[in-house]
């Protein structure tokens, strides 16, 4: 059994880039449904029109990697007006409806033959990621007996928990705002906000730009950190890890996204880790699991260890118990 | 509180002097309307449920609005605040057109309503629902959000103002509670206050006493009248007569959509019209066929009058024993 490599991939997923991407998708996911109430299920298109906006200028036509932020972050608000304009004036499902849609949409139109000129089709963009990593200040890994990070590791993840630490700032300063009371307003009950004199259409469409550009900032770090992107990525059950980490965080919590997308990989390359050294050294006979399928029952039991946190803690790691059973009314 | 209103109330005074001319008739023009409407519909399919040929609502009065249920009330509500559009009509506020304007843009402009099911706003603390109702509050815009020095000081003043209006309801002991841990009764008394802070110079108020336990009754009643002493003009939909009786200077009936008698809350009750339209034109057997357009109206949706003989108002509160007890107090 190799303990210390099981312990030293499961710490450095803690801090990892799959944990920073999904609590940057998360912290903006947590605006839309945990805070406005939007059923959003495409969170997943924000984060691929960034990455593929910036990729498409970068690698398709050869623009500087800045202005491919830029193209990222405008298809973004883009596709926020897209979906909000016609649907946010309706019943909250059909925005859930129409998300859920607008992402196959997306990823579908990156993986389609007519666009593989610009969109690499199935095998993606490569080659957009020179510029961000000629950046990199560091000159030497960290390689100690617990977590080794190479240096383009390094880097990608300074400027990743750096892009965290500030939409955290960010979202924290509106929440307790009184544009962030008007917001929690509208999850509760939106007619009595308009009964007050709110545009409600406005925040809520405010709302689910700041939440998209917000889970965009993942999409960017996926893309660098990867240096490569690919459309089968931006799928639906992406969305849905998102949803679970808010969940497990604890929903409308400034903390919740980070540190339930830190434990939801923890668990996850743990358990990945486990399982086949364990059959390795034979203290799982093959008759039960073999190696193949580890991966799938890794799955399995992080889904089991979700199910039973929410069961017996259903306000996640920070909600607070007495708020989430004024919901049963 | 109710003991003292005729030393105490100027204004009821006033209202019941500048009303004391109106002639007792449909759609009666009134000395000083602040809200008047003309020829509003709407229909939903093939059923009209709002048919309202003019009304006037004179300032600085308390209006009941009464009716069976189904006479279209609520829909009435709905449409002059703005929550729903009619086929035809239009009504002005202060002399200002407002069919077709957006309901939050109906309540800057000072007519400001509550719902008959009440909407507190659970997850949101006491205060904080106060708080939401202060108009023109710099920190509800975006970008001035982010910035707490650009709104501390006015959210100071807002909020003091919230404490004195809890401290008037006597929610003050609730001040940190979340609004859904609220009784009932506490969740109206919520929700007007809420819509003072809006400041406004109409309160539409939709059943105010629906599900409200009698003691809370008369603090609730005594709320309202304040209003009016504040120089306010009060409209609600009421189904309890004694309260009717108790507080309005006029009351509108509506059946069947349309308006079908107006008066002081005496006259209305002992009004033929009325009782018919609460229990059927053909109650009492003999109904000559050359009665009044009520009694046609009334004819052909009999079946339905029935259920509406539910709030048995109309003749139980024309009997003289039940005020008594009120002036008693």
């Amino acid at each position: 059994m190799n303990w210390d490599v099981i312990f030293s991939v499961s710490l450095e997923s803690l801090i990892g880039l799959s944990t920073i991407v999904y609590a940057l998708a998360a912290i903006g996911l947590n605006v839309h449904f945990g805070y406005t109430g939007l059923l959003n299920f495409g969170q997943s298109a924000f984060l691929g029109v960034a990455a593929y906006g910036m990729a498409i200028t970068v690698t398709t036509f050869g623009q500087p990697f800045w202005l491919g932020i830029l193209v990222g972050l405008g298809g973004v608000v883009v596709l926020a007006l897209l979906l909000g304009i016609p649907t946010l004036r309706l019943r909250a499902d059909y925005l859930a409806i129409v998300t859920i849609a607008a992402a196959e949409i997306v990823r579908l139109l990156f993986r389609s033959v007519t666009l593989s000129e610009w969109t690499g089709g199935s095998d993606g963009l490569q080659q957009f990621s020179q510029s961000f990593y000629d950046m990199n200040p560091y000159s030497s890994p960290i390689e100690t007996t617990l977590i080794s990070f190479s240096t383009r590791e390094l880097w990608v993840l300074t400027v990743g928990w750096v892009l965290v630490a500030i939409a955290l700032l960010i979202v924290w300063l509106l929440m307790r705002s009184p544009w962030g009371r008007v917001i929690k307003a509208i999850r509760e009950d939106e007619d009595a906000v308009r009964s007050l004199g709110k545009n409600v259409f406005s925040y809520k469409i405010q709302a689910l730009i700041l939440g998209g550009v917000l889970g965009s900032l993942g999409g960017f770090v996926f893309a660098l950190g990867l240096a490569a992107i690919q459309p089968d990525t931006y799928g639906t059950e992406f969305t849905f890890y998102m949803y679970t980490i808010v969940i497990l965080g604890g929903a409308a919590r400034v903390f919740g996204p980070v540190v339930g997308s830190m434990i939801f990989w923890f668990l996850l390359t743990f358990i990945n880790a486990l399982l086949p050294s364990l059959i390795s050294v034979g203290a799982i006979p093959s008759s039960i699991m073999t190696t193949n399928q580890a991966g799938a029952v890794g799955y399995i039991l992080v889904g089991i260890g979700l199910m039973l946190l929410l069961i017996f803690r259903p306000q996640g790691i920070f909600g607070d118990k007495k708020e989430v059973m004024l919901d049963a009314r | 509180m109710p003991a003292d209103q005729q030393t105490d109330a100027p204004a009821k005074a006033r209202a019941v002097a500048a009303l004391a001319d109106v002639p007792r008739e449909p759609g009666a023009k009134k000395p000083d309307p602040i809200l008047v409407v003309d020829k509003v519909v709407r229909r939903f399919g093939g059923l009209t449920a709002v048919n309202v040929g003019h009304v006037e609502i004179q300032r600085g009065a308390i209006t009941a609005l009464i009716g069976p249920n189904g006479a279209g009330k609520t829909t009435f509500f709905n449409l002059l605040t703005g929550f729903d559009k009619p086929d035809e009509g239009n009504w002005a506020f202060n002399g200002q057109p407002l069919q077709g304007v957006a309901a939050h843009k109906v309540a800057r402009r000072g007519m400001v309503r509550t719902f008959q099911l009440t909407k507190s706003l659970n997850r949101l603390s006491v205060i904080d629902n106060m708080r939401l109702g202060a108009t023109g509050q710099r920190g509800e815009n975006f970008w001035r959000a982010l910035i707490p020095g650009l709104w501390k000081k006015q959210e100071q003043d807002v909020t003091e103002r919230a404490d004195e209006l809890l401290a008037r309801f006597k929610l003050d002991a609730k001040r940190e509670d979340f609004a859904g841990s609220l009784s009932g009764g506490q969740r109206k008394l919520l929700e007007m206050a809420r819509a003072l802070m809006v400041n406004p110079e109409m309160v539409m108020l939709d059943e105010p006493m629906a599900g409200v336990n009698p003691a809370l009754t008369q603090s609730l009643l005594g709320h309202v009248k304040g209003l009016r002493e504040l120089g306010m003009t009060v409209l609600f939909v009421e189904h309890d007569m004694d309260m009717v009786r108790d507080i309005s200077d006029w009351v509108i009936v509506m059946g069947q959509g349309e308006v079908i008698a107006e008066g002081t809350p005496d006259e209305v009750m002992a009004d033929q019209r009325v009782i018919d339209a609460y229990l059927g034109a053909h109650h009492d057997g003999a109904a000559d066929p050359d009665a009044d357009p009520a009694a046609d109206t009334a004819g052909p949706a009999a079946p339905a009058a029935p259920a509406a003989g539910e709030p048995a108002g109309p003749t139980a509160g024309a009997t003289a024993p039940k005020p008594a007890k009120e002036d008693g107090q």
